[in-house]
């Protein structure tokens, strides 16, 4: 049934663009509404019939990957969610590789926020990935959540030299002078690791600027694909590696499950959305092909 | 005298922050500089709030038109206000993590909230469609380099390109799609990033400098002479 | 948390005493390791007093064969209390910064081989007191060409001021702002102007409210209606600032309103699907995008195309430029961002400011062509002294640690 039904779709979308590409021959434009319909099937197919496809590490990802790995367990590794809900499927897939993969290899993890919006992301991966798969992790030991504070870079700032005139408590109020993972810990500087996910501001390239760079301290990034090539030129040397879009997070993903058997069956939200994303870049392809054709017949009867 | 404070402000601040960077006793009055723009930050809140009641109230109480919306506007506000503020259903109580489980500003954000987001993001893929099919067009030589660039790239972000190109020999693999779109990423993009940036910068410092010095004002609303 | 004091009652000889003597006679019968030796501590410097920098040389059995795990860091504070543990750094590595130290404080270390879970100790190192410097050497480049950079600014500042003409080339963006302003007034539509979506501690916000200040005093001039929803209450009350003082100088106070600048939501999306619905609803005919941009950028400018509004955008995200530049009309491109006010000011006090800026960007330029021909005829066989100008020039663009 689903691969009929996959064929029927996949049959469908491409008499459409045969029709829009006769249309096009014609010199005639295609208007927006197709273009949307034909994007809204071609996300939606592959979602509908879980096409998805095998993934490899570039570089720059297994340059992360290798950062969180070589640090021995026990590392301080701080996690900041800088991104709000509408990022969300694109980023998620970063946070939950790198929670997993901190968990696994033992480290101890400080999650906080520079975005609003992002802080009941953190309360969700530490439910729906440390709680659930880690059980033996406790928080205030291996992990805790500081929070959102106000204030984007301004927090940087302050934190890279005093952790606790931003924040005295975690986000359930507890001190954290009362925390054993806080032990030792006085500022960002204190960390071995600092990663941050977002796409927008403050994002992967203000903790670069404002903590990585003035604090010596690694910066490992995920970011949303359109942000990733304003911070290939921080790489390798401000920015250990760095996860670009939904194709990063795969990657990643790919790498986790290769390292750690215990993860196959766990999801890979990652991987399954690299489906969409490639049947959405053939159709952008075509449209470019049927924008070029109908372009020069128009151009060819001097329209 | 009004137009004189704020640019002194200004200056005091500016060369502090930057004095800061030079000479570590200063650090500490950069680093307050920054908590007290903290401070402000926390307190405007309160000024857009108070401005987005009284304006979308207006329009209710006039019913102007569209009075609708700001009803849909200002509903969604209170309600998503008093769910955070009074930790309504949140199992840990008032002092709990304002977004723990089974709490009613957890339900909303997630049923609501979320896929709203989302849904405003996931536009972006529609919209990129149809401005690439307008933009990416052979109109000349600078205009044709883009085109053949975009669709590398666009092959080379999925595994299409690795299938497309993996019979080229390991000796010519720069010919592979995927690495080709990362050469293009990683050479003339980031080439091209960086005069960018570098001109940024540049641009950043320049007006910087007529802020603190004074010499622009427009900000303030005030013209320069 | 600071360890600082901690089991005081039994400090002094305590657990050192444990580690100096005992251990070593516990450890006697077990295949010896070798400890690392002279281990060094001294004061990070041109800080706060706030780091110790610690070196050691590595042991005779660190030969990278996998019987070493690394090295545990141990330290102390003078008057000899108890040694912790304040790190663990892999096996092959020689050096390790403590910055978890105070200003003042004196402190000893001492570093243990750790191997099969055993530990080896060094010798304990000399006493080290982080001090703060009164100024960070290190940047003493950074400072050099920050002189530079803000001097010519001053410089062409002042040497404009004295009547100098100088040149400045046309920014076609710029020039579209009166037709697209005339285009509103024609079609009796209003003119939408997005200020971005940070807030006013962002160049790029501040830059796009001082354009505001040009358009709205057009606008107060014609009488047009403007629109400006923002994300951010303090870039609100600026905004409202400075429109009010447009209308005061075209002498129609009475013609400004506050609701001329609304605020929407500090949420990126929600503040997009807000300001789609009033382009949808009021149709502008013109829309202004200045200031910082982000994933909206193409949904905003793509929604404008949409209703045929004539687009100028302008933003330092290099991002989104290419997003502008597809769906927008003209598009302001880094630079000429911060440059459009002294642009449209024609003032030479400001036109002197973005001469001074190119004197940035000619040093950049010389100083990129020089290294690269220098890193090329050295990795060709060039020779020492093409390497060592290679190196020096990028020991000036780097900061040091």
């Amino acid at each position: 049934m689903n691969k009929w039904g996959l064929i029927i779709s996949l049959t469908i979308i491409a008499a459409g663009l045969l029709y829009l590409f006769i249309k096009s021959i014609r010199g005639r434009d295609v208007e927006r509404r197709f273009i949307f319909l034909f994007m809204g099937l071609a996300v939606a197919v592959p979602i509908l019939f879980n096409i998805s496809f095998s993934e490899k590490a570039t570089p720059i990802v297994k340059a992360a990957f290798d950062k969180i790995e070589n640090l021995p367990p026990g590392s301080k590794i701080l996690i900041s969610f800088d991104y709000d809900p509408a990022m969300a499927p694109e980023v998620n897939p970063m946070t939950d590789a790198f929670v997993r993969h901190a968990m696994a290899k033992g480290h101890r993890v400080y999650f906080m926020n520079l975005w609003a919006t992002g802080q009941p992301m953190v309360a969700t991966a530490i439910d729906r990935i440390i709680k659930t798969e880690f059980p033996e992790k406790k928080n205030g030991v291996d992990y805790v959540n500081l929070g959102y504070k106000a204030g984007g870079t301004g927090v940087l700032n302050v934190i890279i030299t005093d952790i606790r005139k931003m924040y005295l408590t975690d986000v359930n109020g507890i001190n954290l002078d009362s925390l054993p993972i806080m032990n030792g810990i006085r500022s960002l500087r204190d960390m071995d690791l600092l990663i941050s996910v977002g796409g927008g501001l403050p994002g992967v390239k203000e903790w670069v600027l404002f903590a990585g760079d003035p604090g010596h301290i690694p910066v490992v990034g995920g970011c949303a694909a359109v942000s990733a090539p304003l911070l290939y030129p921080y790489y390798p040397n401000q920015l250990m590696g760095l996860l670009g879009g939904i194709k990063g997070a795969a990657e990643y993903e790919s790498e986790l499950k290769r390292k750690y058997p215990r993860f196959a069956e766990t999801p890979q939200p990652g991987i399954k959305m690299m489906g969409p994303q490639t049947m959405a870049h053939l159709v952008i392809m075509a449209f470019i092909i049927f924008g070029n054709i109908s372009y020069f017949v128009l151009k060819s009867r001097g329209e | 005298m009004k137009r004189q404070v704020p640019v002194i402000i200004t200056f005091i601040v500016g060369a502090v922050l930057i004095v800061s960077v030079f000479f570590p006793p200063a650090e500490r009055l950069g680093e307050n500089f920054s908590v007290f723009f903290d401070i402000i930050a926390v307190f405007a809140f309160f000024l857009g709030g108070g401005n987005l009641i009284r304006i979308h109230g207006n329009k209710i109480y006039r019913r102007q038109k569209d009075w609708a919306f700001s009803a849909v506007t200002l509903t969604g506000f209170i309600v998503m206000l008093a769910a955070g503020l009074f930790k309504i259903a949140n199992p840990n109580g008032i002092t709990g993590d304002v977004a723990a489980t089974g709490s009613l500003f957890q339900t909303l954000y997630y049923n609501i909230f979320y896929p709203l987001g989302s849904t405003m993001y996931a536009l972006l893929a529609f919209y990129v469609a149809s401005a690439s099919y307008r933009a990416f067009r052979a109109k000349n030589k600078e205009a044709t380099i883009l085109l053949i660039a975009a669709f590398i790239i666009l092959l080379g972000r999925t595994p299409l390109g690795v299938y497309a190109t993996g019979w080229v020999p390991e000796s010519f693999s720069l010919l592979q799609i995927p690495n080709l779109a990362i050469w293009i990423m990683s050479s003339p993009n980031l080439a091209g990033q960086r005069a960018i940036m570098i001109g940024i910068a540049l641009g950043v410092i320049s007006m910087s400098l007529r802020l603190i010095l004074g010499v622009e004002r427009t900000y303030l609303g005030v013209d320069n002479e | 948390m600071t360890m600082r004091g901690a089991n005081r009652p039994f400090c002094r000889f305590g657990l050192s005493f444990f580690i100096i003597l005992l251990l070593p006679a516990y450890l006697c019968g077990q295949e010896s390791i070798a400890p690392p030796s002279k281990v060094v501590a001294y004061d990070f410097k041109y800080d706060r007093g706030e780091a110790v920098e610690l070196s050691w040389q590595l042991s005779p059995d660190d030969k990278g064969n996998g019987s070493i795990s690394g090295y545990e860091i141990y330290r102390a504070e003078d008057p000899l209390d108890s040694f912790i543990s304040i790190g663990f750094v892999s096996a092959g590595t020689s050096s390790y910064r403590d910055k978890s130290v105070y200003k003042g404080q004196s402190y000893r270390y001492q570093v243990a081989t750790s191997s099969d879970g055993h530990l080896y100790f060094s010798e304990i190192s000399a006493a080290v007191v982080p001090r703060m410097e009164l100024i960070n050497w290190n940047l003493l480049n950074l400072f050099i060409i920050g002189l530079f950079l803000c001097g010519s600014v001053i410089f062409f500042i002042s040497h404009a001021t004295r009547g100098k003409k100088l040149f400045i080339r046309k920014i076609a963006g710029l020039e579209a702002i009166d037709e697209a302003i005339g285009r509103a007034t024609e079609m009796g539509r209003p003119i939408l102007f997005v200020p971005g979506i940070n807030d006013m501690d962002d160049v790029q916000t501040i830059a796009g409210i001082t354009l505001l200040g040009r358009v709205a005093k057009v606008v107060a001039d014609y009488d047009i209606r403007i629109n400006m929803p923002v994300s951010r209450s303090l870039v609100m009350t600026t905004a409202r600032e400075t429109i009010r003082e447009a209308y005061m100088g075209a002498g129609r106070p009475d013609a400004y309103s506050d609701d001329m600048v609304n605020y929407i939501t500090d949420e990126q999306f929600g503040y997009v699907a807000a300001v789609d619905g009033i382009m949808v609803r009021q149709k502008p005919a013109t829309c202004f995008y200045l200031g910082a941009f982000f994933a909206e950028s193409l949904i905003l400018a793509e929604t404008g195309n949409s209703i045929g509004a004539i687009q100028i955008a302008g933003t330092a995200q290099p991002a989104q430029l290419p997003f502008f530049v597809a769906a927008c009309d003209y598009t302001l491109i880094g630079e000429e961002l911060f440059a459009a006010s002294a642009y449209l000011s024609n003032e030479p006090k400001q036109l002197g400011s973005l001469k001074g800026q190119d004197m940035g960007k000619l040093l950049a330029m010389i100083v990129i062509i020089l290294g690269v021909l220098a890193a090329t005829v050295s990795q060709m066989g060039g020779g020492q002294f093409f390497t060592d100008i290679h190196q020096f020039l990028s020991n000036i663009f780097t900061v040091q640690n």
